[in-house]
């Protein structure tokens, strides 16, 4: 089993450069090539103990950012390839990194549709997974990187893989991205937190990544089954609780962060009344981290149905 | 020469003996010509499907999940506008992918489209735009160069979006622009629509191949250019089974719309790629002397342009000869004294609006 840090450095931007790079990622496998000095240092730093695919296996997501032309190069901007076509408009060279992981976000959200998939933060500790769905701004990131500091295991930051009829989640483990303020409140809160390339006034404002496989499963792919979705919201003026939800508006809730629930049509609808049927529901009101990572740790084991 | 999409396409079966390498050539090749669920499909409707590696299958499956999905969506979208055209007293006329697929043909499986184009006769175009406005379809080109080059020079007006559920839908008055040379009489076109369900009509078959093939060869970009030769090529094998007629009449109307050379193009193409099972002179009857002499330079421009943009695909001088098709589609579609000063205002767009001054976020054809 080779990690792409037991690459000799020159070796790993060659094959990064020639797209020559094919990396395991949960149940996928991403090739990626670029040749931006970010994307090299970002994807080396984050990517590190990840295991590169065999040569011979096929490859489910072929991604790219390059500048592509010297026009581009002059501007200072790049473009995200998939499958050689640009999905996007082009982007400042300076955002690069952020794009390559909203970009291999994007490549899960639309082209997976074997699992229900839901837009959610997802943590485990021993056989325990917890699904959080958010809005953005509603801390999902940033608690999901707090508790992956805190000796759980980071699922994912982004998606929730359902298998459908099981409460069975399929871990996708891939750097945390984190936004504005939230930077500061994970620097200050661990000492350990690997960060990646900072992209400054994007879309979302300025963006970085957190290295998140800290665990000793973290790419262990065998799926684990969910027992509970909490529906963070960081509210700083509001009393912090965390209260048992009714499965039925959770329903609604989750559904509504599904990137493909109604792409599935029945089959999706199936796929959640299963996951909701065997899953209790909460919704977590905080705006201390120690509040929220109590919370998820004290979890009550198997609530009865409200 | 073939290529490896164009051969699974025409020969499921050899999908089978590809190595892993080979069908991830295979699966770009096919995304990256919107063909993914085509392929899906073909491989499906010869058990193929079942015996290549679960992690291909999950990716065939997908593709067909979101065509499914598309056709759901159409189904609904057709519906509502068939309702809104029909409060001004006009039938809704589909064309191209949603055609195909309401309509159930070959060329709809697995078909993906990115909008909705429908016909309506030019004299009808204000009340129709009218009432699509006022039940929530928009353009998003109000009062920019691109409106004003829609309104003067387009046989479409703006593409309308609906405020709700994201759709976009083209409305067009004709199949060419009013400054084409082919002077295309749209009005034919209604004499002999089929209603494929209550109150939804497509061209007649003969006029669908014909449109598929103008539309195809007058395009600057091709992007689509193998999936809409596919089109022509399904079509061209079923019709002739719905209308014992319509290889008979099919190059006549093609000459009453003056469409002949895009048809000749159009069979001859698909018949070079497709191997499209053809009537025997039917070629050499829609082409002329003319055409007979432009054919290599075409086949050298051509056989580039239907290849998907793959580098295994790639052949030499490809970006030369998509460049003279580019330049080719804009002086078919207007005079000299007009084209100048579009593309020298299109090249400027490019340069300093960044992206020809579309909008941030996902591009059009990706929605």
């Amino acid at each position: 089993m080779r990690l792409l840090r037991h690459l000799a450095a020159d070796d790993f931007k060659q094959r990064l450069a020639r797209g020559e790079l094919p990396v395991r990622v949960g149940p996928y496998i991403y090739n990626v090539q670029s040749n931006l000095p970010s994307v090299v240092e970002g994807f080396a730093i984050l990517y590190g103990d990840f295991q590169i695919a065999e040569p011979g296996e096929f490859v489910d997501y072929n991604v790219a950012i390059v500048h592509s032309g010297l026009l581009q190069r002059i501007r200072g901007k790049a473009k995200f390839l998939f499958d050689r076509r640009s999905p996007f408009d082009s982007i400042p060279a300076g955002q690069a990194y952020a794009f390559l992981e909203w970009g291999m976000n994007w490549c899960v959200s639309v082209h997976a549709n074997e699992y229900l998939t839901l837009h959610a933060a997802a943590v485990s500790r021993g056989d325990r997974a917890i699904i959080m769905p958010g809005t953005p701004g509603a801390g999902k990131s940033t608690l999901c990187a707090a508790l992956g500091l805190n000796g759980w295991r980071i699922l994912s930051d982004e998606h929730a893989l359902i298998r459908p009829d099981t409460a069975q989640i399929i871990p996708l483990c891939r750097p945390v991205s984190l936004k504005n303020e939230s930077i500061e409140v994970i620097k200050s809160f661990s000492s350990e937190a690997i960060f990646g390339p900072v992209s400054k006034e994007t879309h979302k404002g300025v963006v970085t990544h957190m290295k998140a496989d800290l665990h000793a499963d973290s790419h262990d792919t065998k799926p684990l089954r969910a027992k509970a979705m909490v529906f963070p919201r960081y509210a700083r003026d509001e009393p912090q609780r965390l209260s048992p939800r009714r499965r039925t508006d959770s329903f609604i809730l989750a559904a509504y962060h599904s990137f493909n629930y109604s792409l599935l049509c029945e089959a999706g609808f199936e796929a959640m009344k299963t996951l909701i049927e065997n899953i209790d529901c909460f919704d977590l009101v905080y705006h201390d981290l120690n509040f929220a990572l109590n919370a998820v740790n004290d979890l009550p084991d198997r609530h009865s149905g409200i | 020469m073939s290529f490896l999409l164009q051969q699974i396409l025409l020969e499921p079966r050899l999908a089978v003996q590809l190595n892993n390498e080979l069908l991830n050539q295979l699966l770009s090749q096919a995304r990256s010509a919107r063909l993914l669920a085509t392929l899906a499909h073909q491989l499906q409707n010869k058990a193929v499907d079942a015996q290549l590696p679960a992690t291909v299958q999950r990716h065939l499956q997908s593709a067909i999940l979101i065509h499914e999905k598309q056709k759901r969506d159409l189904a609904f979208d057709g519906e509502t506008i068939r309702q809104v055209l029909d409060s001004v007293g006009e039938r809704l006329v589909l064309l191209k992918g949603a055609a195909y697929m309401l309509a159930e043909l070959p060329a709809g499986h697995g078909r993906l489209i990115t909008d909705i184009d429908i016909l309506v006769p030019q004299q009808r175009i204000g009340a129709v735009e009218k009432a699509l406005n006022e039940s929530g379809w928009n353009s998003s080109y109000a009062n920019t160069y691109n409106e004003r080059y829609y309104r003067n020079w387009s046989h479409e007006i703006p593409p309308l979006t609906n405020r709700k559920r994201g759709t976009t839908l083209d409305v067009h008055h004709n199949v060419l622009p009013p400054t084409a040379r082919p002077n295309v009489n749209a009005c034919l076109f209604f004499d002999r629509l089929i209603e494929i369900k209550p109150g939804i009509f497509t061209l007649s078959w003969q006029d669908m191949v014909i449109h598929s093939a103008t539309h195809l060869f007058h395009e600057g970009e091709f992007q689509h250019g193998l999936r809409d030769l596919w089109d022509m090529d399904r079509m061209l094998r079923d019709f002739p089974g719905r209308d014992p007629l319509f290889w008979e009449g099919l190059v006549s109307r093609a000459r009453e719309l003056e469409l002949q050379v895009s048809l000749f193009h159009g069979l001859t193409y698909a018949e070079q790629l497709f191997g499209t099972p053809l009537p025997e002179g039917i070629i050499e009857d829609t082409g002329t002397w003319a055409t007979s002499l432009r054919k290599p330079v075409m086949d050298f421009l051509f056989s580039r342009a239907f290849r998907p943009d793959h580098p295994q695909c790639k052949l030499p001088y490809t970006n030369l000869a998509l460049t003279i098709l580019y330049v080719r589609s804009h002086l078919l579609r207007m005079p000299l004294y007009l084209l100048g000063p579009h593309l020298a205002r299109k090249a400027w767009m490019r340069l300093f609006d960044d992206d020809g001054g579309s909008h941030q976020g996902l591009k059009r054809e990706e929605l």
